[in-house]
């Protein structure tokens, strides 16, 4: 079985508000001195299931796609060392400042390029945007069917049975292969790096691919390709002042706030 | 979007009724299209429709196109396309505007990109300026916001519940009601939904509660939110969770508030242990009143609330549900 992971670079999206700057001339997150670009979380949660699978299979080959500058080598390196077998970038200027379009439009050509694949994951939303656009995109430029939102996968007589993630639970769905799925964060922890895979990593291939190699032509790609503007990105203000409870024991604390709600006919 | 503004509205039906979030959608549809004498389309697919397609005029809408058939009973991308498909092609919408639910999530994208077009998820504030739909969404976990504009036509985008103001109910009121045939080929729909399984809580009435009391990592594990249910019946209202929580399993997922859980816009949100991480807020960050409890001084959930306490929530949970019992006598 052949598994294709996409997996997209982001700032760390753990750093604290507090601390989150953007340029708003720009139009760009400023990063913060000292700290790199990360997988992001929900891409990590599509390979942990792509292992998974593997495992349970017994079989298979799990290839990390990627588009992207240099900054993306980190995360391919950490993807090949939590296990996938090896790598494609797609490493082009071209590609710069596109939108989820052009996006997927890349990643489509790469996955077709490649051939036989049986199963595309994605995260449910690359945690930077947040716009999960990409994986269902991918199905629609392929003509494949979408599931989204998977908590888990398991792979019987050539399907693929789903667990969806729903608002009030869960679904089971059956999909043919090939087929584009993307992962929720319910999937649950996902595995650290072993020091052997980790050894094995730096020899595993990686491969880089041009706008050209995959016969995408530039004014599809990028800037010129996209089609969304983003006209502005800013830090909302926010203008609350907390009273805070004045109090020596809880129950008074308790009760300064139940006074403050009662009055206010919150409650 | 220069002249007539013409938007297309995909309803999403649950037993017979549009969701709440469709009203909020049409509500929006009627400002814009009102600015711009323009018109308010809407679509919905579905088994046993009932009064939908009445419901949606009621709130709003000028025409609906109702295609009702068994194959709709339960949602699949594959099987709604062709026909959403079909009846934007009819109707030429300027946008189409569809719930951010995790049906809509799922549909939206295929839809962009099956109409050539790309989609704005998540938006929270929409308006037109200088002939052009700006659409603004969060991004960056709830950090940031964006703006964005299509180049591309119909703009496709998904809604944040909770964001927009619904029109009231007007059953008088006038519109086209188009029962249409299905084109679907059924044997064009690749997935199969083989069981859906409903979580025992009840997740649904979070969305719709006037209060909701809302534990995270320092509720310490589930006996912190049996205290948080506790105070929750104590107050009439409904018990939240954020990520954290859920991923430790001391609640269940569909108590999830925040950018991947749910949204809620309750009078009163009673954040207890929890830091306020972006993610989170941007569930809850249209409540009325915040109301923070956390040990931590310094924690960002205090930025966003209007009353604060600074202390144990083990300790405050018990002594709130006394005082709050004591002024129900």
């Amino acid at each position: 079985m052949k598994i294709v992971v996409c997996v997209k670079a982001i700032p760390d999206p753990e750093i604290a508000a507090s601390i989150f700057r953007v340029d708003e001339a720009a139009k760009r997150m400023v990063p913060l001195p000292g700290t790199r670009s990360v997988m992001s979380p929900f891409d990590e949660q599509a390979l942990e299931l792509a292992l998974r699978i593997r495992d349970a299979l017994g079989e298979g080959s799990i290839t990390l796609l990627t588009l992207g500058a240099e900054t993306t080598r980190s995360i391919v390196k950490h993807g090949l060392s939590l296990g996938a077998d090896d790598a494609l970038m797609l490493v082009d200027p071209v590609f710069d400042d596109g939108d989820s379009y052009t996006t997927a439009r890349a990643l489509a050509a790469a996955i077709q390029r490649m051939g036989g694949v049986d199963l595309i994951l994605t995260g449910r939303q690359a945690a930077d945007g947040d716009c999960g656009v990409v994986g269902c995109g991918i199905a629609e430029l392929l003509g494949l069917p979408a599931v989204t939102f998977a908590m888990d996968i398991v792979v019987t007589d050539g399907m693929l049975v789903i667990e969806r993630a729903l608002g009030e639970g869960s679904e089971i769905i059956e999909a043919p292969m090939p087929a584009v799925v993307t992962v929720s964060h319910e999937v649950g922890k996902v595995r650290y790096a072993s020091l052997r895979e980790t050894m094995k990593a730096a020899r595993k291939p990686v491969t880089a691919w041009s706008a050209e190699q995959l016969g995408l032509d530039a004014s599809e790609l990028g800037t010129r390709g996209a089609r969304r503007v983003l006209e502005r990105l800013y830090v909302p203000v926010n203008d609350v002042q907390c009273e805070y409870m004045v109090g020596e024991t809880p129950e008074e604390l308790a009760g300064n706030l139940v006074e403050r709600l009662h009055a206010a006919r919150l409650i | 979007m220069k002249n007539a503004s013409n938007l297309f509205v995909v309803a999403e039906v649950v037993d017979g009724h549009p969701v709440g979030l469709c009203h909020e959608m049409l509500g929006l549809a009627r400002a814009l299209a009102d600015r711009s004498g323009g018109t308010v389309h809407a679509g919905v697919l579905g088994s046993g429709l009932g009064g939908a397609g009445e419901d949606l005029i009621a709130h709003g809408a000028d025409t609906v196109r109702v295609i009702d058939a068994p194959i709709f009973a339960q949602y699949q991308a594959d099987a709604w396309l062709p026909d959403l498909h079909a009846m934007i092609g009819q109707v030429r919408p300027d946008a189409v505007m569809i719930g951010h639910t995790p049906l809509g999530a799922d549909l939206a994208p295929r839809l962009a990109f099956r109409l050539g077009t790309n989609v704005a998820t998540g938006c929270n504030h929409v308006r037109v300026e200088g002939g052009k739909l700006l659409l603004t969404r969060p991004c960056y976990g709830g950090k940031a916001e964006e703006v964005v504009s299509m180049l591309s036509s119909p703009a496709l985008f998904t809604v944040k519940p909770k964001c927009f103001q619904p029109c009231p109910k007007q059953d008088n009121r006038g519109g086209e009601l188009v029962r249409m045939d299905s084109i679907l080929d059924p044997a064009s729909v690749r997935t199969k939904v083989r069981e859906v399984r409903r979580d025992a809580s009840d997740g649904a009435r979070l969305e719709s509660a006037r209060i909701v009391v809302a534990g995270g990592g320092g509720m310490k594990g589930v006996r912190g939110f049996e205290l948080a249910g506790r105070l929750a019946d104590a107050l009439g209202g409904a018990v939240g969770a954020s990520r954290v929580a859920c991923d430790l399993g001391w609640c269940p997922p569909s108590r999830q508030v925040g950018l991947s859980g749910k949204t809620v816009a309750p009078e009163l949100y009673i954040a207890i242990g929890i830091s306020g991480a972006a993610q989170h807020v941007a569930g809850c960050a249209n409540a009325k009143t915040i109301v923070a409890i956390n040990t931590d001084p310094d924690a960002p959930i205090f930025r966003y609330s209007k009353y604060g306490i600074v202390g144990d929530c083990h300790q405050l949970m018990p002594a709130l549900i006394d005082k709050i019992e004591a002024l129900r006598k």
